[in-house]
């Protein structure tokens, strides 16, 4: 009996992780933004799903299989986010940072009224790349789908790591991000640093949507419950934090789901305010999140 | 001797203020040269002007080339400005730093730079992976000077190094940038609110005045007569 509920709680701790994993990506996106641009990106879920779509066309409609989509997806959304940033953002960047909310909102609607357009409303099914069936590991049952996603956003949360340590450029993207007066003075043309921060933002966004879709459907809204705990997980773990996000995202993935299953009045409708109450709580409480440094200003 | 930085007639705004009404200034090839003056006088804008880091006008010339564009155009050219207030990346580490400041080479000895370097700074090797925000003012001071040398730069912009140092490591500060002068061929033109030991450590110098060149000579001149120290130096 005790073991069976043990074997039930870790079913949900995996199968939260692999929505936290999704929920981590978007929150990383929305962290390296922030960090760079200083302001939170609203339209990164709608950049997802528009993403997603790609990727579904080139399936359903082209035929090609999974991974090469998946692959293409990711190059298309890259160039995607390095256009936005080009094109949108860096004409309203100079001056206030309400200027380039205002945009973000826009883009926001502008990009799911063109997914509407182009690909109606209607719900479509875009099918998981790990399948269907489930393995037992000690009475614990989890479906390849669950690992697959912790496998997919673990991978290209690691590749970010590195390119962010260990190489050339992902230090001149953290020096532009970090101080961008001093980083054009040793050299860093800091607007395309801002514009690859947006393609890398991009990019995980399209993870996130394209592992989203095959267990609640393709649809317009699909990444708008998902931004909100992207949202959620990023506050928590430190909106300047990209380990704060990635943590953040993990834990209330974990949360969300074992409190949806043990604690009777949330359930699956009420997730949604627990994310809310996390960011009220956590603003309230250690506005710098977990995993943040406490702005200072200098007077 | 060459020419290796030319000034001629440079204005400089921040939005509606004039900064600098026309100043012409020449730097030759292994010189230190010092910009003395008040406050305001236009001393940093002079600099900025040359990083390109304000609008400017007039030209501005390094080895014969007019030096165009923003501050990305001029580390490219090879000009490296260490501006007030020590300019580390306090929330990267030494030797993040040091690595930033060889961003705009393309050559692959980055590594046996940052080890070349360090022979002048010897407590850097050892304290690579330390935050730049956790060393001291005089430290984070010798860092931006290492970050410089970094770039092998053609041109170092020194602004205000001694500000809000003690007396003891800026005069080690300035002793390690005559070394660099004299063992590298350096050259070098600082701004300095501390006329003393900026003459002390210069060739020749000018003063400026409310945005213009009000007196330039040899150091050991201005430093000799009484008045110019008086009404120009303050000391």
């Amino acid at each position: 009996m005790l073991a069976a509920t043990f074997a039930d709680f870790m079913q949900q701790v995996v199968s939260g992780l692999a929505s936290g994993g999704i929920y981590a990506a978007l929150a990383l996106a929305l962290v390296i933004i922030h960090r760079s641009t200083g302001v939170i990106n609203f339209s990164q879920g709608e950049m997802a799903t528009l993403c997603t779509y790609i990727a579904w066309t080139l399936i359903v409609n082209h035929g090609w299989s999974y991974w090469p989509a998946f692959a293409a997806t990711l190059a298309f959304s890259f160039a995607f986010g390095v256009v936005t940033h080009r094109v949108v953002i860096r004409p309203v960047e100079r001056g206030n940072l309400l200027r380039v909310v205002i945009v973000t909102i826009g883009l926001l609607i502008a990009i799911n009224g063109f997914v509407v357009w182009q690909w109606s409303g209607e719900p479509q099914a875009l099918r998981s790349p790990f399948g269907t069936d489930t393995i037992d590991i000690g009475g614990v049952v989890i479906s390849w789908q669950d690992v697959g996603t912790i496998l997919v956003t673990l991978g290209i949360v690691i590749l970010l790591w590195l390119l962010f340590q260990f190489t050339k450029i992902g230090l001149a993207l953290r020096a532009a991000a970090v101080n961008p007066t001093e980083a054009r003075l040793v050299g860093v043309r800091v607007t395309w640093m801002l514009a690859l921060g947006w393609g890398l933002a991009a990019v995980l966004g399209a993870v996130a949507g394209m592992l989203t879709a095959p267990s609640v459907g393709l649809d317009p809204q699909m990444m708008q419950p998902i931004l909100i705990y992207a949202f959620a997980a990023a506050v928590l773990g430190g909106i300047d934090s990209p380990f704060g996000a990635v943590v953040g995202g993990l834990a209330l993935g974990v949360l969300l789901n074992v409190i949806g299953v043990y604690v009777d009045f949330v359930g699956a409708e009420l997730k949604l305010p627990v994310a809310l109450l996390v960011i009220l709580v956590v603003l309230l409480v250690r506005p710098s999140g977990i995993f943040g440094h406490p702005e200072v200003k200098r007077v | 001797m060459t020419n290796l930085l030319e000034l001629d007639d440079v204005q400089a705004r921040y939005g509606a203020v004039q900064a600098l009404h026309g100043v012409s200034l020449t730097v030759n090839e292994g010189e230190v040269v010092s910009v003395l003056g008040a406050n305001g006088a236009g001393k940093t804008t002079t600099l900025r002007a040359i990083s390109g880091t304000v609008s400017r006008s007039g030209t501005i010339e390094l080895f014969g080339k007019t030096l165009k564009g923003g501050p990305e155009a001029a580390a490219r050219a090879g000009v490296a400005h260490v501006p007030e207030g020590r300019g580390t990346f306090v929330e990267l580490t030494v030797e993040e730093n040091l690595r930033l400041g060889a961003y705009t080479r393309r050559d692959r000895t980055v590594k046996d730079d940052i080890k070349r370097v360090s022979e002048y700074f010897p407590w850097m090797l050892e304290r690579g992976g330390q935050r730049a925000g956790t060393l001291s003012g005089g430290e984070q001071q010798m860092l931006a000077l290492a970050r410089a040398l970094m770039s092998r730069p053609r041109l170092l912009l020194l602004d205000e190094p001694s500000l809000g140092l003690a007396p003891m490591i800026v005069r080690e500060f300035f002793r390690t940038v005559l070394h660099l002068n004299e063992n590298e061929g350096l050259t070098v033109l600082v701004v300095e609110q501390d006329a003393r030991i900026a003459l002390a450590s210069s060739s020749r110098a000018y003063v400026l005045e409310v945005g213009r060149v009000a007196l330039t000579g040899s150091s050991a001149d201005l430093q000799g007569d009484e008045s110019i120290r008086r009404s120009y130096l303050g000391y």
